[in-house]
């Protein structure tokens, strides 16, 4: 006999810190399925899966400003217009006030663009800066030119090239696609920057007095001029590889990154890098190395503390005294108060920690068992089987949604025990279905996505929790990393606490050891008898 | 078996003549097919590792020390026990000589006889027992 049961199951996310300024969002799980007693065959089981709906918490709400992290009740009056600067930083450098008095004024998208362009520009001019040398006498006064032979041609071919290089290595270096916006400019490239604009301005000074006013005839000279160029420039190149690529590639400190939620540390080792480019590299590493953060998990020990606080409460028997003296003695009694109360809490949690573990134990026993079923039922189809009729004939999302309901249930309420079941909706557990069935897995390889929390990378985009992130830092973010340099990474939900170390200067001595110095004896004890 | 005679300490302190408590111990040899045994075991020397040694006070002692004795042998009707130390034998010193030197002072075919001065933990204490 067909049952048939709807059973509807909401995601409990309910661990939010901090009011509802997030742009995450929000999917409620709905989905009915029928349980059948008899498994042997597929078309006794109906199956109804409805899609969960999608939607946005809080309707289209602009992604929160970066330079907010001041306390939650000035939230509202600062959320003001949409910088790239972190307020915290208190750096007096010019060339970082310069391009700081220009993002104030324009915003941050129009900031990449003007960086871009301004590189552009600077690529044009750098690129043509020798051909316009080597073009302009030609074009100028071609009658009174020296025709110079063989070395002249050695010279252009060898611009030529040099000039095919620059472009490659410009191109391997620096056109890449940014990975990320940084709050301050970066230095080392506005330097590059303005070194090459100082080479070129005063190669085109030289060349407009020395060579443009007084029209000189050696044509030779000229183009060893634009040679001289081309090949200053391939070693402002050398410097920009050496400043940007090469210098934080020998790892002199280590850096210790905790979350501040559930205490997740990871430790990482950098080179000689600012504050913000570390940043910009934990963030990279936070996403592939951290596990997913899970707010439900810590609604045990919120609870812990707020039954703390309320188990005692505090009479101002004498009236309303001297408030500040009142105060500290209040928080001073409570304290004392509570050291003396004899509290049972922890045994509590033992208990509860212990009965919580063998629940999940349990439930993962039956999760393994069903789903170990479940991909008993289907099977690869083999080749001398084609003859079989095209309603058998499965491809793997079908296959998936055949075996499905036997073992949903199960691993419903294992996601629900260990708190995971917002993670994974309906549709992304019957697509990593699939995906297993036509790549052979096993069902251990198909549960262990289920069984531990992975990097935060693996998830949905909507479910990190950790888009918008905020540098707040003491020092200023282009000052290099120090030994015991501290920052902080913040997010909406959480925030990536950051500590430096150095790595220790090494001395090593050295201490010769002959060859012919290892000698040996034998420790004897014989026994004799007489 | 023959009264003690120079009474003194153990302790050995590097550089100073050694004295000690010792006892006067005859042994006959026992004729043994085309042997001459004396029913004991020794261990140590000058060559040996002297902390191995399980029945040496001082574990840089390097003498030589009795390490089983046979029952019913001729040692032990002499009265030699496990864990005597043999100062000298037939007057010639065992406290500064290799094994096999030590061995060969015990197993000189023409003697039939060989006496002994041992030393043992105890007998400076069953000297004082006595005299009192």
């Amino acid at each position: 006999m067909d049952t048939e049961s709807t059973y509807s199951g909401y995601s409990y996310y309910s661990g939010r810190s901090r009011g509802s300024h997030r742009h995450s969002e929000r999917s409620r799980d709905r989905h009915s399925k029928s349980r059948s007693k008899d498994s042997s065959s597929r078309s006794e089981k109906n199956v109804t899966i409805n899609a969960p709906p999608v939607e946005p918490l809080l309707g289209d709400q602009p992604p929160p400003p970066p330079g907010d992290d001041t306390q939650d009740d000035n939230w509202g009056e600062t959320t003001t217009a949409v910088t790239g600067t972190s307020e915290h930083s208190l750096s007096q450098e010019d060339i970082v006030r310069i391009t700081k008095d220009l993002e104030e004024s324009v915003g941050l998208g129009c900031r990449r663009y003007l960086s871009l362009t301004l590189g552009l520009l600077l690529g044009l001019l750098v690129f043509l800066t020798p051909l316009a040398f080597l073009v302009i006498p030609q074009v100028l006064w071609p009658e009174r030119l020296q025709p110079c032979g063989t070395a002249c041609e050695g010279l252009f071919i060898s611009v030529a090239f040099k000039l095919l290089i620059l472009l490659l290595a410009v191109w391997a270096l620096f056109l890449r696609s940014p990975r990320a916006s940084l709050p301050r400019v970066f230095v080392f490239r506005a330097l590059l920057a303005l070194l090459v604009l100082l080479l070129v301005l005063s190669y085109w000074l030289f060349y407009g007095v020395r060579i443009l006013d007084s029209q000189d005839e050696n044509y030779q000279g000229i183009v060893q001029y634009a040679v001289s160029l081309v090949d200053a420039m391939l070693f402002i190149h050398y410097l920009a590889i050496v400043l940007l690529e090469l210098r934080q590639l020998q790892p002199c400190f280590s850096v210790c990154v905790t979350r501040s939620t559930d205490g997740e540390t990871r430790h990482y080792n950098l080179g000689q890098l600012s504050i913000q480019r570390a940043a910009m590299v934990i963030l990279e590493n936070y996403y592939k190395d951290f596990p997913v953060h899970n707010p439900a998990l810590l609604t045990a020990s919120k609870s812990r503390a707020a039954k703390h606080l309320a188990g005692l409460k505090v009479y101002n028997v004498d009236g309303p005294g001297n408030n500040a003296t009142a105060g500290q003695s209040q928080s001073r009694a409570m304290i004392a108060a509570a050291a003396r109360r004899r509290d049972t809490s922890h045994n509590e949690l033992y208990y509860e920690e212990a009965d919580h573990e063998r629940r999940v134990r349990k439930r993962k026993a039956r999760l393994v068992v069903a789903v170990e079923e479940a991909f008993t039922h289907v099977r690869r189809m083999q080749e001398e089987e084609l003859k079989k009729p095209p309603g058998e004939v499965m491809d793997p999302r079908e296959a998936a949604q055949a075996i499905f309901p036997s073992m949903a249930r199960a691993l419903q309420k294992y996601l629900r025990t260990t708190r995971q079941q917002h993670c994974h909706s309906m549709e992304s557990i019957q697509k990593h279905l699939a995906f297993c069935i036509t790549n052979n897995m096993t069902p251990k390889a198909f549960l262990e996505s289920y069984l531990t929390p992975g990097p935060t990378l693996q998830y949905g985009r909507e479910r990190w929790m950790a888009s918008q992130w905020t540098l707040v830092s003491e020092a200023s973010v282009t000052s290099s990393l120090r030994d015991g340099t501290a920052f902080l990474l913040k997010c909406i939900d959480f925030s990536l606490v950051v500590t430096t170390k150095g790595m220790p200067y090494i001395r090593l001595s050295e201490e010769f050891i002959d060859p012919k110095s290892h000698k040996f004896v034998l420790r004897l004890q014989s026994e004799t008898s007489v | 078996m023959e009264p003690f005679d120079n009474n003194c300490t153990l302790p050995v302190v590097p550089g100073q003549p050694v004295t000690a408590v010792v006892q006067r111990i005859e042994i006959h040899k026992l004729r043994h097919a085309d042997n001459l045994i004396l029913g004991f075991s020794i261990g140590g020397g000058m060559d040996q590792d002297p902390g191995q040694n399980p029945f040496s006070a001082d574990k840089t002692d390097k003498g030589i020390y009795v390490t089983r004795v046979t029952p019913k042998g001729p040692a032990e009707v002499a009265g030699l026990k496990m864990g005597d130390k043999i100062m000298q034998v037939n007057g010639w010193d065992m406290t500064m000589v290799t094994h096999d030197q030590a061995r060969k002072r015990l197993t000189k075919k023409k003697e039939d006889v060989v006496r002994l001065l041992v030393t043992r933990k105890g007998l400076e204490q069953a000297v004082k027992n006595a005299m009192m």
